[in-house]
């Protein structure tokens, strides 16, 4: 039996290396979700059915209820979940994930005192599952507008850096001494959550996309170590394809605002925030900002030949994709060329946009990357900017005091016209001012995203 | 240093896995285009339930009437099951989305 359990683990490997590979082309991604899902389901039936030890009934009785509730719930959660709310589900499922692991540890923890390899293992399954735990909570809280300033605390890094060591250090301990302490691993168990806490609560919603990934990384990491511990060959190799994975998209968000790591984690960006709130530049340059009204907007769309749209997250928050494409579908029939242009980091999660708009039916070939769209905004006539900010402030690039300067942004200012749809002149939720509005060339479209657009929709049908 | 030493050959077999892993997790994921990047994380994210397979294992692992590993390891199994089933289905969700482009 147990020969064959080794055989399946192994086909299940190979399956989740082959689905995140078809994960990778948009035409394959779908059966390589399927492929990873049927590795899955066959590591754990194997699991189950193949286990070489005399096991109570009540026990199977007891795991195979878990796996009820747990495929239910999951279920149901994820086919009820709006678009726009996908960043939360993903940390929250990711949360579970983390939570999992670290309360394998804390069950393994009495069984394996005085093996220092299985111990070592143990704690930082731990301590990596249960920062992965209520770090993704607080990052659903705070996408969840539950928790919605960043909160600073003072002395931040000097706390939150004394925390992770303390953390270490009671788990060195616990490995050296080889005690058999429940309440040293539970207050070790609880610093970490709490470290975890303290981890995100301080980060700034736009460097959400990058702390997403770290904790999915994290919790990766947390499954390969429990893997490690039980010498299973699954647990281990998925374990660090999520970590990697994880590392690499984390990367990947921080190239595209062109951040170091380190700073997202221990927020250099939102310290300096309140000195820099106001940009001297910015607030030398400060014009007058022009209003548009939705008529004049629809005028202006309606005689153009070519309309880029720049989506933000307050499209999303305004639930306006609908909209949009409309308005798009509208333009596009009377001959005009339009495009979106998809900023790497707009929305909260990597390629948030993209779902967003894939679900409102947006045709593939109209979502364009930054690279690609930037050279064209200097032959748009009016570029639409709905609910974005930091993506297109032009500080990014002329101001070197900006703490967004030497991001990659959408260069929309080179466009002829520029309508910008935003709520209010508040700035965007890196805290800066963006010159961008009072460029003569910009005119403001005050208001909800799905009011403003709905009446620019309706100004340009009845044209 | 013997420790570490002694620990490498003990686990030689899993060390070998983790260092190929890593790199093939950097290859597979290199060059993903955008557009795939919440799909792909969210069926990473669905991956990394994988932990489900210890929790499942430390319960069959445990006696029956020891109700706190019992219990936690229902816990586990509940919520890795969770990350597993909620994490896939979504991610066919989204992928579902980008078929119909034509």
């Amino acid at each position: 039996m147990g020969e064959s359990l080794g055989l399946i683990y192994l086909i299940s490997t190979v399956s989740y290396i082959i689905g995140l590979k078809f994960l990778g082309h948009p035409k394959t991604a779908r059966k390589g979700n399927i492929i990873s899902a049927s590795g899955m389901a066959i590591a754990i039936l194997g699991t189950i059915f193949l286990y070489d030890k005399e096991v109570a009934t009540s026990i199977y009785l007891f795991i195979w209820l878990a796996i009820i509730i747990g495929s239910i719930a999951g279920w149901i959660i994820a086919k009820k979940v709006e678009m726009t709310k996908m960043p939360e589900l993903v940390s929250m499922f990711n949360g579970m994930g983390g939570a999992s692991a670290a309360l394998i540890g804390l069950i393994e923890f009495q069984k394996n005192v005085g093996n220092i390899t299985a111990s070592t293992t143990i704690v930082i399954s731990i301590i990596i599952g249960s920062i992965s735990l209520s770090g993704s909570l607080i990052a659903w809280a705070k996408l969840n507008g539950i928790l919605w300033k960043d909160i600073r605390i003072p002395r931040y890094n000097l706390i939150n850096n004394l925390l992770i060591l303390g953390v270490l250090v009671f788990g060195f301990f616990i490995i050296w001494s080889g005690t058999e302490s429940n309440t040293l691993i539970y207050l070790m168990f609880f610093l970490a959550l709490f470290y975890g806490i303290l981890f995100v609560i301080p980060i700034g919603g736009a460097d959400m996309p990058v702390v997403i990934s770290l904790l999915n990384s994290l919790t990766g990491i947390a499954a390969a170590f429990t893997g490690f511990l039980f010498h299973n060959m699954v647990m281990l190799a998925g374990g660090i394809l999520v970590g990697s994975a994880g590392f690499i998209l984390t990367f990947a968000m921080c190239h595209a605002m062109n951040r170091p790591l380190a700073h997202v984690i221990f927020g250099v960006f939102g310290q300096d925030n309140n000195d820099l709130a106001v940009i001297p530049s910015a607030k030398n340059k400060r014009g007058i900002v022009k209003k548009i009204t939705p008529s004049d907007a629809a005028i202006l769309m309606n005689y153009s030949q070519k309309v880029i749209i720049v989506p933000g997250y307050g499209l999303a928050v305004a639930q306006a994709q609908h909209i949009i494409h409309e308005i798009e579908v509208f333009l596009t029939n009377k001959g005009i060329d339009v495009k979106y242009a998809i900023h790497p980091v707009a929305g909260r999660m990597p390629g948030h946009m993209n779902v967003l708009l894939a679900e409102t039916h947006v045709e593939y070939d109209k979502l364009v990357e930054m690279e690609h769209i930037n050279s064209e905004f200097q032959s748009t006539d009016v570029v639409l900017v709905v609910g974005a900010n930091d993506v297109v402030n032009p500080a990014a690039h002329n101001a070197p005091s900006s703490p967004i300067y030497g991001m990659p942004i959408l260069k929309v200012e080179n466009a002829k016209h520029i309508i910008v749809n935003k709520r209010s002149m508040k700035p965007g939720y890196a805290g800066i001012e963006n010159e961008l509005f009072y460029n003569q060339k910009t005119s403001m479209l005050f208001g909800d995203a799905k009011s403003a657009l709905t009446k620019l929709l309706h100004e340009l049908k009845s044209m | 240093m013997n420790l570490i030493f002694e620990f490498i050959n003990q686990n030689l077999q899993m060390i070998y896995i983790l260092i190929l892993m890593i790199f093939v997790g950097v290859e597979i994921i290199g060059h993903v285009p955008a557009v795939l990047h919440t799909p792909l994380m969210s069926g990473a994210n669905a991956l990394s339930g994988v932990v489900i397979i210890g929790a499942i294992l430390v319960m069959l692992d445990t006696e029956p009437d020891n109700i706190i590993a019992l219990s936690f390891g229902f816990v586990a199994v509940v919520l890795g099951i969770l990350n597993v089933v909620g994490g896939f289905v979504v991610t066919d969700r989204m992928l579902e989305m980008f078929k119909k482009k034509k």
